[in-house]
């Protein structure tokens, strides 16, 4: 049993009662990915399969065999940041830094939901194009806690990230 | 060579400003940016170790009694179970904050419904959980324990000296004006992102601990105190910590299980709390009842002020919400009362979080105080404006700084404050009634013993160390600042070791005093540096200029590479309270505004609009600083609306000890957070001139949104959290 994370593939050998999230952590060395509940709900652990967002801590990793797995050690390195990773940064949209990939990857993921038109609970119609207001923003990233308050800043940095990603693509 | 200097007056040289590097008080980014945003910033449980083996605590299901056994056989044949360990020396309750000592042990005598009694090591984590889960514990039961934290027949005492002034009574019946309010709050939990976690390490002779901790210097003696051996035998490494908020000032459970289960196995251990642990035994704050007798004149001025709580903890236990503290010196009033009374219950440890006392005091205070600008008819923040005592009502010292007046003007300019018409339920947007409040900011300001080590190198870098803290709060930031501000230096150009006990004592994070103290260290060993440079430069301290790497007097300017000759100078600063902290009352201030709606069937509040005003000194890194007024506030959002700990009154278990069941706020529960940082210099808060700014985001936030609530449709809820349910009954027809 196979699947591939950041590009390498890993097997899967262990304990069958491995969640995603401790594979990850535990026998792949990623400590990137964070564990802040283990019951899915915090998003400490959101790391992109197969492109979408998921809580790594709510899926076994034998069910992953042969998805393409996504961690934040995958987006960006210290000297090589991506602009997301960039404008956390720059906005500090963190504090302790605990919940930062997991807001991280998610962002991605959202980002990637909402240029696919998938609408949202404060979306005024469910099927067109979505612009990605603040409050937008907010509500996609709500599945993301941040204890030490750093949503404003976060809500900041996503949106520069988008619109530099925008001015990139035109 | 160490620096002493133990504050007994105010410092108004005010250095900082006379350096000529420029940083000090930037909107930095972060040093510690990078690794944190791209995983790369190892936290407590994140060191790989060779042979680890994994432990899971076990806890009570009883709320008072004893473990009469425990059913090793039921798990031991279980696959790679290793042992279960229920050792005197392991510890049945977290730490307070700055005990130095070791917290209630005893495992197997059960105060609480929670309470670690075990922990189980398996070779792998999975294995400890479910063998965990599988353990027989058999237990006595007592049948005398307290599990309603309201419980009116819960043994109670007085708690400190009570402050008693003139008569208050008899002010209140000849007040013009007068409020006597009774106001309830939930406990809450701190709730950090990273769960409480250990990886111990022991080699016969050192035990070492990967830890998430809050004051290090402290939790050595905590951890060598609980293993019987001696501080120098155990080291802690705490160099990234995923938040705190008071939960980790103290060793708590998981961090000596995992030393006894090391000791004993003679392998590193690693344990991690799950997160109903983190919930169930660490720290909660205290629920509060608090009284609030307001008796003003018909100018509005206060003439009597009463401030009465009851709040619990668990037996032995000396911590009791301070809720008062702010109390004592924000208003005047000759005529005064404040008093604690503790209950004893068995729930479990009650201690520090995030702004003990002021948290729930303030903001309880604030709501009682716009109840009596309503009765008066007056601008709530006139009100305030009104009631500014001229010196320490009680014991007659001076204010240091005190920019509170600045706080509310630029707060309410911010917000487009109009204070005319204060009278509810006037403005409804489709089914939301709207309104807004507002609300005083102010938390004591406290400072702590710290040492920090500043090396120059022979290159003209520096290095600065301390077994500090930074929890998230930005110290990495500001203490390279520091040093790069006195020094001449790019900040890039110092490095800020911190969270290891090798290195020397610092104050650690907690009750907002880090900065100024350990700053402080910092700040008194450059300062030795620059004696040193000045001297071979053959100038004095005063006379020299320290910028870009160079070292500048008169019409010399010599690279400090070449003024150091190949020869390293490292100075320790040692920083001390001393008079100055009996001498002045030294606080933060600031002011809230809010706007919300309410939901005119629902009874749900949205927080819509949310600005502060704040004053904390010297600001030593304007996006840090605003950084930690916004997270402040989000806890003011979750105090006010959603927070609480919920506990079955029959024993004492916690029914929602998770992040699904207690509410902390989420991204859409919080409006883009306007904060204004107002400029003050304070001499008596440190030889920085800088207070601190880690919880004073949150001291009267919910009151702001209470009095939000009133405003928008005329319900005063006097029991937080402001959950519908309590707007329901009271709101008017919609």
């Amino acid at each position: 049993m196979q699947l591939t994370i950041n590009g390498t593939a890993h097997e899967i050998t262990g304990d069958p009662r491995t969640s995603l999230l401790d594979f990850l952590r535990h026998d792949c060395g990623l400590t990137g990915t964070k564990k802040g509940c283990d019951h899915g709900q915090c998003g400490a652990c959101t790391v992109l399969v197969n492109g979408q967002r998921v809580n790594s801590c709510l899926t076994l990793a034998i069910m992953q065999d042969g998805h393409e797995v996504t961690t934040i050690e995958g987006i960006g390195t210290p000297d090589a940041m991506d602009p997301l990773q960039a404008a956390f940064v720059k906005h500090d949209g963190y504090q302790c830094g605990y919940c930062t990939p997991g807001q991280i990857c998610s962002a991605k993921g959202m980002l990637a939901e909402a240029a696919n038109g998938w609408a949202s609970f404060v979306s005024e119609d469910l099927d067109g194009k979505v612009e990605l207001s603040a409050e937008e923003i907010r509500e996609r990233m709500s599945g993301n806690l941040c204890r030490c308050g750093a949503y404003s800043n976060i809500v900041d940095a996503i949106t520069e990230a988008m619109s530099t990603q925008t001015a990139g693509a035109e | 060579m160490t620096r002493s200097l133990t504050m007994d007056r105010p410092d108004d040289r005010n250095r900082l400003d006379a350096m000529a590097q420029g940083v000090i008080g930037q909107p930095l980014d972060r040093p510690d940016g990078p690794a944190k945003v791209t995983g790369t910033a190892p936290y407590a449980a994140e060191y790989p170790v060779d042979g680890m083996a994994e432990g899971v605590l076990v806890t009570a299901t009883i709320s008072k009694g004893e473990v009469t056994a425990i059913d090793e056989q039921s798990v031991l044949s279980m696959p790679g179970v290793l042992a279960v360990i229920s050792d005197q020396r392991m510890t049945a309750r977290a730490a307070q904050g700055g005990a130095g000592e070791a917290p209630v042990q005893q495992v197997r005598q059960v105060q609480y419904y929670g309470q670690p009694i075990a922990v189980v090591l398996a070779e792998t984590f999975e294995q400890a959980r479910d063998a965990a889960k599988h353990l027989k514990v058999t237990y006595r039961e007592d049948d005398d324990a307290v599990t309603d934290p309201h419980d009116p027949a819960a043994p109670t005492e007085t708690y400190d000296e009570p402050i008693d002034q003139g008569n208050l009574a008899q002010a209140m019946a000849q007040a013009a004006y007068a409020v006597d309010v009774t106001y309830t709050t939930e406990g809450h939990n701190s709730a950090p992102m990273e769960p409480h976690a250990s990886i111990a390490e022991w080699d016969g002779q050192t035990l070492t601990l990967h830890s998430s901790l809050q004051m290090l210097a402290y939790n050595q003696k905590e951890l060598a105190d609980s293993l019987d051996l001696a501080p120098e035998q155990v080291r802690l490494i705490s160099p990234y910590v995923g938040g705190g908020f008071g939960s980790k000032l103290g060793i708590s459970p998981e961090g000596v299980a995992a030393s006894v289960a090391a000791m004993q196995l003679n392998r590193p251990v690693r344990v991690v709390m799950l997160r109903q642990q983190v919930f169930q035994c660490v720290m909660r704050r205290s629920e509060t009842t608090q009284r609030l007798r307001l008796a003003a004149d018909a100018n509005g001025r206060l003439t009597g002020f009463g401030h009465e709580a009851r709040v619990s903890n668990l037996p032995e236990e000396e911590f009791a919400e301070p809720v008062t503290q702010a109390s004592e010196f924000l208003y005047p009033g000759e005529h005064r009362r404040l008093a604690i009374e503790l209950a004893r219950v068995n729930l479990m440890t009650a201690g520090s979080v995030r702004a003990p006392g002021e948290a729930v005091g303030m903001q309880v205070l604030e709501s009682a105080m716009d109840e009596l600008a309503n009765a008066i008819g007056m601008d709530p923040v006139e009100l305030r404006l009104r009631n500014i005592p001229d010196q320490h009502p009680s014991e007659g010292i001076p204010y240091s700084s005190r920019k509170l007046v600045e706080c509310l003007k630029a707060g309410a300019e911010r917000f487009g404050w109009d204070g005319s018409d204060r009278t509810p339920g006037q403005r409804r947007e489709g089914e939301w009634w709207i309104g807004t409040g507002m609300a005083n900011a102010c938390r004591v300001h406290n400072i702590n013993e710290a040492q920090a080590r500043v090396t120059l190198s022979p290159d003209g870098t520096a290095i600065v160390a301390s077994d500090m803290t930074d929890i998230g709060t930005g110290t990495y930031a500001i203490l390279g600042q520091i040093a790069g501000e006195m020094l001449g230096l790019d900040p890039a150009d110092v490095l800020v070791q911190l969270g290891d006990t090798t290195l020397p004592p610092g104050s650690g994070s907690g009750g907002s005093w880090g900065a100024a103290s350990t700053g402080s260290a910092v700040f008194e060993a450059c300062e030795a540096i620059r004696e040193h440079l000045a001297e071979q430069l053959g100038t004095t301290e005063e006379e020299l200029t320290l910028k870009d790497g160079f070292a500048i007097a008169g019409n010399r300017r010599v690279a400090l590479p070449d003024l150091l000759a190949g020869a390293e100078v490292e100075r320790t600063g040692h920083f001390k309270p001393g008079e100055i902290t009996e001498a002045f009352a030294a606080a933060m201030y600031g002011a809230f505004f809010a706007e919300v709606a309410v939901n005119a069937y629902t009874g749900e509040t949205r927080v819509r609009r949310f600005a502060g005003a704040f004053s904390m000194g010297r600001v030593l890194n304007e996006k840090t600083a605003t950084s930690q007024c916004m997270g402040g506030m989000v806890w003011g959002i979750g105090s006010a609306l959603t927070e609480e700990l919920t506990f079955d009154a029959r024993d004492g278990h916690l029914v929602n000890p998770d992040l699904a069941e207690y509410h902390i706020p989420v991204n859409l529960d919080v409006p883009h957070l306007d904060v204004v940082l107002v400029d003050e210099r304070d001499p008596a808060g440190s030889p920085l001139q800088a207070k601190g700014v880690g919880e004073l985001g949150i001291c009267g936030a919910a009151g702001a949104i209470n009095n939000a609530i009133y405003h928008a449709c005329g319900v005063r809820v006097r029991s937080f959290p402001m959950t519908p349910d309590k707007l329901l009954a009271e709101l008017p027809d919609p």
